[in-house]
């Protein structure tokens, strides 16, 4: 080993606390890039080969019912490649141990096993048998939500009639690797929803469609154009009551999970990148110190004939050194931890088998990304190392050189002990070095405001949307429409306090050459479980004439307060017409439209026609109530509000506190980080004011209130700073993150200020002790012997 | 001034003092017996590695001796800890180095109130600037003052809290003649108006005029003490 190699081991050895700091920091934004890219490559390829082996379809359409030989006109148009005809039909099932109804979507499956579209993946189990229609294969999430296994049977209301299923299979679909039910419950209730697959003999005798078919998925060629495809599938479906044919843009599943592996590509970018930051602004302030001290051996070497490229190299492989032992942590940890942290995703985005494999081209890139922050880091100290002309440098560093500064000129400093003093001078005569310090510090603040910020987003989220914006017990859907009279039916039955009738119709909205798919809900004016709320928070009441929209909805088809939109229905009469936007509402979820049932009556031509109802139930006789509704054929499903917010709550609690309890290691990390090593630093750069102070007879707790003031200064003004980074943060995750499905609102608690304030405090201190422990070994005699 | 033989404010008995240094031991003091009387001016004088500032420090409670006892007044320090050593110096001793170790972000003015703000019956610490001919360059700060004001700030910031004794190690080392000259002004100053206990340490035996004893040193041990009846003044001092 040559000696200057040596030397860049031994200094190494002697900084292992400031080694270490950046060892960790440098591992956190290595482990986080790594695994985070990994859980992104992992789902992609997952979400890629499932969509392959299973023939995930491309376009789908709903209808009333078309007859088999429709098929054979939609495998023509060109561009399609395949075709599959099914009957799906939503309807009420009785699970063994759950109170409440649930909904099972029973969706039909040739008789005979063979290769179709949205093909089904048997995890456990087998197929139904031929010649048994009471054989069916159900949902994974749902037979584990409710514990049923193989040989256990459900009952379901099937066109009026109780049947008795036998659950043969448990399987897996590319439809619903996110398994929800549809429009208005986009969160998943895997307890109360859950999908059956069961032979299409049984099904079609049920419903009355044999020879028919009420669902369409087509498969595209590769030069297929998809919009002309839906134009011409639309134009044969029509007379079919078709709800208008739509792309994998529009398949629920599919677009929940792009949406997450779109903003998993964003995340996995962004936060790493911070952490990264944060590494390079280590090693800045700890090399640039490290230069400063070594100026009289930088000038020897020089003397000697050391060249400034030798000099330059032997400072860079200290920073090398530095972060390769953080780098080959990250790595292989992130490896590790991009495991279970992809395994999270399991409880929303179910798939047959996830590929998760090491991706040399991550480890690559993770590798160039740290030598390039150790490299940024280092540039400063570097190049103030081999300009050093080697005459100066042997002559001591300048005294410090001290000026009145901006606190005399204020006066404050009549007010402080010249300790404080020299603590307030010390960061005036270093401002840049100061707000580094402090910019690092805000960093480890935000990223805690940043990981809390989902717990708050979400409650607000669900105490909106769910407390304030809906506020029925339960709401029921019919299986069609009904007269308006079914309304006191149920308003007869046990525990039903109040219910209020609704009319949600499909409908197609255009403005111009903008066009979405949603349905219109028209409500009871005078209503109460249903509230129109503004921008402002108001509640509105609704207009008697126009439609409703939600504020996200009216963005999308760039319309306002005042505008028309066409409306196009997609159910019965299939009329057009036109329709004023009379007021716009805020929404957290979905893209809803709203009217006032009569006018939507009036619209439609038709009498007083309902959908469902909403309804506020005694608590006490609500188990009557669900045991009545379950056994009513007419009801189609009933969502229980405080159920759906309970599935939602305990399915997002677990992979929240995952990603919120990393980040406040990290972010714990970060700040011990910077806290540490500014102590550090400033106990070398001025222990011989520390021995000075020593010698004239301050206590060791007196001078540390010299040394550690100014980094607890520095951590208060961080933490103000920190709150704003956090604050813009997360406006950027809400951003990045809004989706027609539904909005991130940007609330942060004082809970959350407060989460980050208290850990950050807490590093800081026990970093500060580990410095103030130092204090002891502080050698008076040596420092006082030596030249400044 | 008038030497008071019968009360010594230190005495030193039989001190040692080995240090280690890496893998040799060094013997820096061999059995030293020493006795400092009140108010009296004593320069300590020998070679570099005579073993001076060692015995300034063991005074002074910057540092323990391997052996021996050493009495202030009648109190043992040898004996006391870490923090009844930092309370001695912060009560009854003051230190001058010879490079100052003022603090650089503070100015004068506040170097001295450094101290006067942590003693108990300090003087003013303009007074000490007066006293060390500085209260002109009060408001400055280290970097605008020359060698020669600094040790003399360093002085005043050693006399603010009225020690009883001062201890100076190489005042003049870091010094040209006439700043050295008139740093051993003040020296004398303070020792003959406040009646301060003073010890200074030098190389330089021209110094050892300005004495009321000298107590001269090689290899760590004392080879002589000797009472100076023709004390000079510092002005009348050449080397």
């Amino acid at each position: 080993m040559t000696i200057l190699n040596r030397k860049v081991f031994r200094e190494l050895a002697r900084m292992r606390g400031q080694v270490i700091a950046i060892t960790l920091v440098m591992a956190c934004g290595i482990m986080l890039y790594v695994s985070s890219r990994h859980t992104y490559i992992s789902l992609l390829k997952s979400q890629e080969s499932y969509y392959a082996t299973y023939r995930f379809a491309d376009v789908f359409a709903g209808m009333k019912r078309a007859p088999a030989s429709t098929a054979e006109e939609i495998a023509r148009i060109p561009g399609v490649s395949r075709v599959r005809t099914r009957i799906v039909m939503d309807v009420n099932l009785d699970v063994p141990g759950l109170d409440e109804p649930a909904t099972g979507r029973l969706v039909s499956m040739p008789e005979r096993r063979r290769q179709v579209l949205n093909d089904v993946a048997i995890q456990r189990g087998r197929y139904p048998a031929i010649g048994r229609p009471e054989e069916v294969i159900i949902s994974e999430a749902f037979a584990v939500a409710n514990g049923l296994v193989p040989d256990d049977w459900i009952g379901a209301v099937i066109n009026g009639r109780q049947k008795a299923l036998r659950v043969v299979g448990i399987g897996l679909s590319p439809e619903y690797v996110y398994e929800v039910q549809g429009t208005g419950s986009i969160f998943p209730d895997n307890l109360r929803f859950g999908v059956i697959w069961m032979a299409r003999d049984a099904l079609g005798a049920a419903f009355d469609m044999e020879g028919g078919f009420n669902d369409l998925s087509v498969a595209l060629s590769s030069e297929a154009r998809e919009r002309d495809v839906i134009d011409r599938m639309d134009l044969v479906l029509e007379p079919y009551g078709s709800t208008g044919a739509y792309g994998r843009d529009g398949q629920i599943s599919h677009r929940f999970l792009m949406d997450e592996i779109i903003g998993l590509s964003v995340s996995s970018n962004f936060t790493p990148a911070v952490f990264l930051g944060i590494a390079a602004l280590l090693l800045h302030i700890v090399f640039s110190r490290m230069v400063r001290a070594q100026r009289d051996q930088i000038a020897i070497m020089k003397a000697f004939g050391y060249n400034n490229l030798t000099i330059g190299w032997h400072y860079l492989k200290f920073a090398f050194l530095a972060i390769s032992g953080g780098t080959l942590l990250g790595i292989v940890g992130g490896f590790l931890i991009g495991r279970p942290l992809t395994a999270l995703y399991q409880d929303y985005y179910r798939f047959p088998d996830l590929v998760y494999e090491l991706n040399f081209e991550v480890i690559a890139l993770a590798a160039i990304i740290s030598v390039s922050a150790a490299f940024l880091g280092t540039l400063h100290a570097l190049r103030s190392a081999m300009s050093l002309p080697p005459a100066e440098a042997m002559r001591p560093d300048a005294p410090a050189h001290f000026r009145p500064l901006s606190m005399e000129r204020l006066g404050v400093h009549q007010m402080l002990s010249p300790v404080w003093r020299m603590i307030f001078r010390n960061m005036e005569r270093k401002p840049v070095k100061t707000l580094l310090s402090a910019f690092g510090i805000a960093m480890a603040v935000a990223i805690l405001v940043m990981g809390r910020f989902t717990f708050d987003s979400i409650e607000y989220l669900i105490d909106y949307q769910f407390r304030t914006v809906q506020r029925d017990d339960a709401a029921v859907v019919f299986a069609g429409p009904r007269p308006a009279r079914a309304r006191f039916e149920l308003s007869h039955l046990p525990g039903v306090v109040r219910s209020e009738p609704y009319r949600a119709v499909p409908v197609r909205l255009r403005s111009g050459h903008r066009m979405k798919q949603t349905a219109i809900n028209g409500l009871d004016p005078a209503g109460e479980l249903r509230q129109l709320i503004d921008r402002d928070g108001q509640t509105q009441s609704m207009p008697p004439e126009g439609v409703v929209l939600t504020r996200t909805l009216a963005d999308l088809l760039a319309v306002r307060e005042g505008d028309m939109v066409a409306v196009e229905v997609l159910e019965g009469s299939r009329m057009q017409g036109r329709l004023p936007v009379s007021l716009l509402v805020d929404e957290l979820i979905g893209i809803s439209a709203y009217m006032d049932n009569r006018a939507l009556n009036r619209f439609l031509g038709e009498g007083s026609t309902i959908s469902g109802a909403y309804l506020s139930v005694d608590p006490l006789r609500a188990d009557a109530l669900y045991a009545t509704l379950k056994e009513t054929p007419a009801v189609a499903g009933v969502a229980v509000r405080e159920a759906v917010i309970r599935g939602f709550e305990d399915s997002i609690a677990e992979s929240t506190s995952a990603t919120t309890f990393t980040l406040t290691v990290f972010a714990c990390i970060i700040a011990c980080g910077m806290v540490y090593n500014g102590a550090r630093i400033a106990l070398e750069e001025r222990n011989r004011e520390m021995a000075s102070l020593r010698v004239l007879g301050f206590t060791e707790r007196e001078i540390s209130v010299v040394l550690l003031g100014e980094q607890a200064i520095v951590t208060l003004l961080a933490i103000p700073i920190g709150f704003l980074i956090g604050w813009g943060l997360c406006y950027l995750a809400v951003n990045a993150t809004a989706q027609e499905l539904y909005r991130m609102p940007l609330v942060i608690t004082g809970k959350t200020y407060a989460f980050a304030f208290l850990v950050v405090s807490a590093a800081a201190v026990v970093s500060a002790y580990a410095v103030h422990r130092q204090l002891r070994h502080l050698d008076m005699i040596g420092v006082l012997k030596i030249q400044e | 001034m008038t030497v008071d033989q019968a009360s010594p404010v230190f005495r030193a008995r039989s001190i040692s003092k080995v240090y280690r240094m890496g893998e040799v031991d060094v013997t820096a003091l061999r059995g030293v017996d020493l006795d400092l009387y009140a108010g009296e001016l004593a320069v300590f004088l020998g070679a570099s590695g005579s073993g001076k500032s060692t015995l300034l420090n063991i005074l002074g409670g910057l540092d323990v001796p391997s052996g021996g006892k050493v009495y202030y007044r009648e109190r043992e320090i040898t004996g006391a800890d870490e923090s009844e050593r930092t309370g001695f110096r912060r009560k009854s001793v003051g230190f001058v180095f010879q490079f100052y170790n003022l603090i650089p972000s503070l100015t004068a003015l506040e170097n001295v109130e450094l101290v006067t703000e942590i003693a108990g019956e300090p003087m003013p610490a303009e007074e000490a600037l007066r006293l060390v001919g500085l209260e002109s360059r009060m408001h400055h700060f280290p970097a605008q003052m020359s060698g020669g004001e600094q040790q003399r700030v360093a002085i005043a910031r050693a006399i603010a809290k009225r020690p009883e004794v001062l201890l100076c190690d190489e005042p003049t080392g870091a010094l040209d003649y006439a700043t050295g000259k008139r740093v051993l002004e003040v020296i004398e100053k303070v020792n003959s108006t406040l009646g301060t206990t003073t010890a200074v340490i030098t190389h330089n035996a021209a110094i050892a005029d300005m004495a009321d004893r000298v107590i001269r040193l090689r290899s760590g041990e004392i080879i002589d003490v000797y009472a100076n009846p023709t004390k000079k003044r510092p002005d009348e001092l050449s080397w």
